[in-house]
């Protein structure tokens, strides 16, 4: 047993490690509402006028609408492909499994630059031009895994023997799959598909080298630092995209009951 | 059972059924015929191939040959869910987003059986497992006990030609499968639905069974009524495998005593006429509440089991401990090994 000594060490540790992890975030929802539009200590008041000048700046609206297109169509794609990947992989038993799944893994633990920059270098190649569609292809490769993981996981979890007691009540391939296979991934599904949308909505790396000249919400965020103009706005902008992020992944660790899902964005 | 009638259809009939896996053979060539209404059972240690051959029966697995029928329609190649078999599992597999009286209505309704008619039949089935007014829970509100009942209902409640059991009542406590041993059998006579059962439990086989058929290494070793296999075992590994056996050789003959069957004499007793008397020496007792078990080591170098039941006082069988006694039975309570291996 540790004594009393070494718990409040420990508990101070993990303290100064949140702190560290949150105050950055917390500061910035602070900026949001500052009256100044010069980020110093103390701020002098708080506002909402950010908002509405964000709100209203028609270069931040199709930057947002572009991050919810790409969202929703890499969500969806990702999807398709990764539950279909998912239950080929759980019914496979032959020997070349394990290399299959780690290839469909391996877009989320690669550094995004090397996604970015080989996913450019192939559109160049075969000359297509960089638009909505190449972003949604980009992000779509580790929307996949998170999808494919979350999905996995849960048929790996699910009893063999309730398809069997289906097919034994008379129930056919297609009635199974309706009844009683869907039903019980479908959670793992949602959670799937709300990681993927978070993991999309906030990305910044791949999109540089397969935006073109369209600006996605991270995208529009990056240019202004870079230019260090509209700091207030980017403020406002960061919180939104902190929120559009959080809520789905909180959603996700609850579906899947926790650990699991929360775990997989952490790896990125 | 009745044989030899022209119109005669059973329940089920397996034809020369081998299975293997790889180089592992599991079921190494079955045949059995199994009667209308019967509560059949298939009785053998782990490994004897009793749950392949139920997964045979009920399509899960293909046999590598022979040949499927049930009542009188090759089933062979059929796949399970055209089958008129239903499955009781080990595990019961209820399906956890689905209530119980849902779980039950399942196999109805993916035949397509309304609404009306299906919730009545349902609420049948739930009166014959006494679980009344439970149908609107989960399965994983109930109790062990509770899903075994609700896996039975959800197979009984469909009437098939045969209904299978893999070991049903393995989870539960001896209490408990005790008395569900009882209630099987009942609910079997209530609904006259062939059973075909599988256990490794020999006290089970032996309560519920109208026909056993014990199972070693893939094959069949002899398939009877309770009594037979237990009184006339066909083969060593029967005679060993239900209840406990009793090889004695003598005079070239292999044969089977029961433990139940043989008198302890004391030294004053004299055994009467026409039994075989042998001396020997008590080399351990063992109590085990309704009987006493005393292992004893015959002079002529072979230990047998006697048992005898507790109507004295106890105490009164530690008097027995290391002292010389004689054994005794008679030639008709001897069971000759003529197919011994």
């Amino acid at each position: 047993m540790e004594g009393v000594w070494t718990r409040w060490m420990l508990r101070a540790w993990v303290l100064v490690i949140l702190l560290f992890l949150f105050i950055p975030i917390f500061l910035i929802f602070l900026y949001a509402f500052n009256t100044s539009n010069i980020e110093s200590w103390p701020i002098p008041g708080l506002t909402l006028k950010w908002f509405s000048l964000t709100f209203e700046d028609s270069e931040i609206r199709r930057a947002l609408m572009l991050s919810l297109q790409v969202g929703f169509l890499a969500t969806a794609l990702a999807l398709i492909l990764g539950s279909l990947a998912a239950f080929a992989i759980h019914r496979m038993t032959w020997f070349g499994r394990e290399v299959v799944s780690l290839m469909f893994i391996l877009p989320l633990a690669l550094p995004g630059i090397i996604t970015g920059i080989s996913l450019q270098a192939f559109f160049s190649f075969d000359g297509v031009h960089l638009s909505l569609w190449t972003i949604v292809v980009g992000h779509t490769t580790f929307c996949i895994v998170v999808v494919y993981n979350n999905v996995l996981a849960r048929l790996r979890r699910t009893q063999g023997s309730l398809i069997e007691a289906a097919m034994d009540l008379g129930a056919s391939g297609f009635q199974v799959f309706r009844d009683i296979t869907l039903p019980l991934i479908s959670t793992s599904v949602v959670a799937g598909a709300m990681l993927a949308f978070a993991l999309s909505f906030d990305e910044v790396i791949v999109t540089t080298f397969t935006a073109g000249a369209q600006n996605t919400l991270p995208l529009w965020i990056f240019g202004a630092i870079r230019l260090g103009q509209r700091l207030p706005e980017v403020n406002v902008v960061v919180s939104f995209v902190i929120l559009v992020t959080i809520i789905p992944v909180v959603i996700a660790a609850r579906l899947t009951g926790g650990g699991g899902a929360a775990r997989v964005p952490a790896a990125r | 059972m009745a044989a030899g009638d022209d119109s005669h259809r059973p329940a089920l009939r397996l034809q020369g059924v081998r299975k293997s896996y790889g180089q592992v053979v599991a079921v190494a060539g079955v045949d059995l015929t199994v009667e209308e209404g019967e509560f059949f059972t298939l009785l053998g240690p782990s490994g004897s191939g009793k749950t392949t051959l139920l997964r045979l029966i009920a399509g899960f697995e293909r046999p590598d040959t022979g040949r499927i029928e049930l009542g009188g329609r090759d089933v062979t190649s059929t796949p399970p869910y055209l089958r008129d078999t239903n499955t009781v599992f080990q595990d019961y597999a209820l399906f956890p987003h689905m209530s119980v009286a849902d779980n039950i209505g399942y196999g109805l309704r993916v035949k397509g059986v309304s609404r009306q008619p299906r919730e009545e039949r349902v609420q049948r089935a739930l009166k014959m497992v006494r679980l009344e007014g439970l149908g609107r829970r989960r399965p994983n509100q109930l109790s062990g006990g509770q899903r075994q009942r609700v896996a039975l209902a959800r197979a009984v409640v469909n009437e098939p030609e045969v209904l299978l059991l893999d070991e049903p009542l393995g989870a539960l406590d001896l209490k408990l499968r005790q008395e569900m041993q009882i209630e099987l059998k009942q609910i079997q006579k209530e609904v006259g639905i062939t059973f075909i059962y599988v256990t490794h439990d020999q006290e089970e086989a032996l309560t519920m069974s109208d026909r056993v058929a014990v199972m070693s290494n893939g094959q069949i070793e002899q398939i009877g009524s309770p009594v037979d296999v237990y009184e006339r075992p066909a083969t060593e590994f029967v005679a060993g495998f239900i209840g406990i056996s009793n090889v004695l050789v003598r005079d070239g003959v292999r044969f089977v005593v029961r433990p139940e069957k043989i008198r302890m004499l004391a030294e004053s007793e004299t055994a009467d006429p026409g039994m075989t008397v042998e001396p020997g020496r008590v080399e351990e007792i063992i109590y085990v509440g309704m009987t006493t078990r005393y292992l004893v080591h015959l002079d002529r170098g072979e230990r047998l089991v006697a048992v005898r039941q507790n109507m004295d006082a106890l105490g009164d069988a530690q008097k027995f401990q290391g002292r010389p006694v004689r054994l005794a039975w008679t030639a008709e309570h001897t069971y000759v090994l003529d197919k011994g291996r």
